[in-house]
């Protein structure tokens, strides 16, 4: 490659970065100087907007519960499509094409029409059982379903999960033991990847929660907005941010998993040395 | 290596190799028969390869003996225990793969210790173990190393080292050494050779190479169809094949057309000892080794039924293969090199059959074929 030919490469890179970071940026940048105004043209720069999320005390709820059902709604997830799928994959493959489908079936039906197929069964869980904003998470997993079925199946295509399951059958392991220990662990990027979607998706679904009368994050700012605006976009740019600070810190998790070898402590014999067969 | 691995106590801490029946085992996939009957018995510490073509049903027998997949009929005894309905992880097997099946998250300790952490081995028993079973398979520097930091043949044996550790009944190998360059094969072989002897533990092989089969393994089983063509040791496999299946598909043949008489084929104005006398007489074919095949004495090559022209020499080192045509057919013959290279390609020469025992395939389109 040339030298002019490589500058002009670096020169389009940059100006691709440029562009797509300030497509990203200059909105919430926007959003943020709009949260730290005054209640009047000249006033000066205020922070109350952002001090007074921790003050409120709907908001703090909202977005614990909105916490909560983000971990409850990954986890659950997690148990019901890993097994599945790897059950799928290495006993009854005939049923891939299927389970796909089904996994993806919520992506092509709207919001709405799920909203009101499933709220006769929330109004009896409602009645019958418990009233807690948790039981939004039954709805969230199937809300979550295509994204996490898309990052799971790419993890899963990654490895030879049939040999991988057979080699630690024979060597005593159980089925549990062969999915959680051996399997799980070589796709933990995919299980973060599939777990941060939940999250994200979670944290921003307004939809359900506000059709079903719950008070999840998203409503609790869109209700906020409605009194306090500043307030309103304050928490907005908050939970941007909370998303992007768990996009970075899962994505270090995940690599520092990678690198760092297991404890192996004590071994009778020295470490990488010597030759061998290659 | 041989003294330290005694050093280490490796053989001690190994079980006996323990007798392994096959029993009239059948499986059918969609209605497609992939074991028809399939018997067989290894006794301890012996190494059998199976050896067939692709679809044969010696990857499948394996599998029912690991317990991977199960048997339409039949039973798998192992060490005088029946362990036909026994899942995988209850019978004391160890196994490689064809495919490198090293856990990538684990280091080769790791790796090695994995089995004796399902059998719930202590960990100072652990480490000690781990270590002995590495060391046994040249690896003890590479303990601390994950799979993609490997080659395909490190990765090979420390599955080995993995099989072993947990001191299973029984050893299955399928297709090991498919994935590796020619080298590399030849070296690990002769290594799965060496533990195996040393340990002692009775091996079933799987391969579709007849030169591994035969290198490695105390008997061989030819297969074809879901059954045993053939089990015997690697001479007599090679030597005395019992079909013409076996003696195509383990080493080269020549189809020469021939008559059965008495006994004796007559192939070429030359009569052969039948491997098989009591058949009927008749037209047949008759399968010869190009071992067989020599140069006649003499200048002597006045038109015959074994006068033909070279047509091209393969070098292989102390020998060659010559291919000859002789007019209606081409024949080839194995030689020392410097015969082979003293008639190159366009000389004309005259061939003799070393009167060998023969088999002969009978079929008509053969026949035509001839």
């Amino acid at each position: 490659m040339t030298r002019g030919r490589r500058l002009r490469l670096r020169v389009f890179r940059v100006i691709v970065l440029v562009l797509g970071g300030a497509f990203f940026l200059v909105p919430i940048g926007a959003m943020f100087e709009f949260s730290t105004r005054g209640n009047h043209v000249g006033a000066p720069r205020t922070l109350d907007a952002w001090t007074t999320i921790v003050t409120y005390p709907d908001l703090l709820g909202a977005i614990r519960d909105s916490l909560g059902l983000a971990a409850i709604t990954s986890v659950a997830m997690v148990v019901l499509l890993l097994p599945t799928m790897i059950w799928v994959r290495l006993r009854l493959p005939r049923l891939k094409r299927t389970i796909e489908f089904l996994c993806l079936l919520p992506l092509t039906i709207p919001a709405i029409v799920l909203v009101v197929g499933l709220s006769p069964v929330y109004r009896w869980m409602a009645i019958n059982l418990v009233d807690t904003i948790f039981l939004l998470s039954f709805a969230y997993v199937v809300l979550v379903l295509p994204f996490a079925y898309r990052a799971l199946d790419a993890g899963l295509s990654a490895i030879d999960v049939k040999t991988l399951s057979e080699a630690a059958r024979s060597l005593g392991a159980g089925w549990g033991t062969v999915m959680f220990r051996v399997i799980a662990p070589n796709m933990s990027s995919a299980l973060l990847n599939a777990c941060l979607l939940s999250v994200a998706l979670v944290l921003g679904e307004f939809t359900f929660a506000n059709l079903l009368s719950y008070l999840n994050l998203q409503v609790e700012i869109f209700q906020l907005g409605l009194a306090n605006a500043g307030t309103s976009i304050a928490v907005s740019v908050a939970s941007l941010m909370f998303a992007f600070i768990l996009l970075v810190i899962l994505s270090f998790f995940g690599r520092a998993r990678a690198r760092v070898a297991p404890e192996r402590a004590g071994l009778p014999f020295p470490g990488a040395a010597g030759g061998g067969l290659r | 290596m041989t003294t330290a691995v005694a050093a280490a106590g490796v053989g001690t801490a190994m079980r006996a190799g323990v007798e392994v029946r096959l029993e009239d085992l059948r499986r059918s996939y969609v209605g497609v028969s992939a074991l028809d009957g399939l018997s067989l018995t290894l006794a301890p510490g012996e190494l059998v390869a199976l050896l067939g073509p692709s679809g044969c049903g010696k990857t499948t027998a394996l599998r029912l003996v690991a317990g991977l997949e199960q048997a339409d009929s039949g039973r798998v005894i192992v060490g005088g225990e029946d362990v036909t309905g026994q899942p995988t992880n209850k019978r004391d097997v160890g196994m490689v793969f064809q495919a490198y099946s090293l856990f990538p998250h684990m280091t080769a300790w790791q790796n090695v210790a994995f089995g004796l952490q399902m059998r719930k081995v202590d960990a100072r028993r652990r480490r000690q173990r781990a270590g002995e079973m590495l060391e046994l398979v040249g690896l003890s520097g590479f303990a601390d190393r994950f799979a993609h930091q490997l080659s395909g043949g490190q990765q090979q044996r420390v599955a080995l080292a993995r099989a072993l550790a947990i001191q299973p009944k029984v050893l299955l190998l399928d297709e090991p050494l498919s994935a590796l360059d020619a080298k590399v094969r030849a070296r690990l072989r002769d290594e799965i050779r060496r533990v195996q002897l040393e340990v002692g533990i009775t091996t079933l092989f799987v391969t579709h190479d007849q030169e591994e089969a035969l290198a490695i393994a105390d008997r061989v089983g030819v297969m074809q169809s879901g059954r045993l063509e053939q089990l015997g040791p690697p001479t007599t496999i090679y030597s005395r094949p019992a079909t013409p299946f076996v003696a195509e598909f383990v080493g080269l043949t020549n189809r020469l057309a021939g008559v059965v008489r008495g006994g004796d084929v007559e192939v070429r104005g030359t009569r052969l000892p039948l491997v098989q006398p009591d058949v009927a007489d008749g037209p047949a074919v008759a399968l010869v080794r190009p071992e067989a095949v020599t140069f006649a004495d003499g200048e002597d090559t006045r038109p015959g039924p074994l006068v033909g022209t070279v047509i091209a020499i393969a070098f292989l080192g102390a020998t060659s293969r010559v291919t000859v045509d002789l007019g209606d057919v081409t024949i080839l013959a194995q030689l020392p090199t410097s015969d082979a290279s003293a008639h190159p390609a366009g000389t004309r020469v005259r061939l003799a059959l070393r009167p060998d025992p023969v088999l002969i395939a009978r079929d008509e389109a053969a026949v035509g074929r001839a």
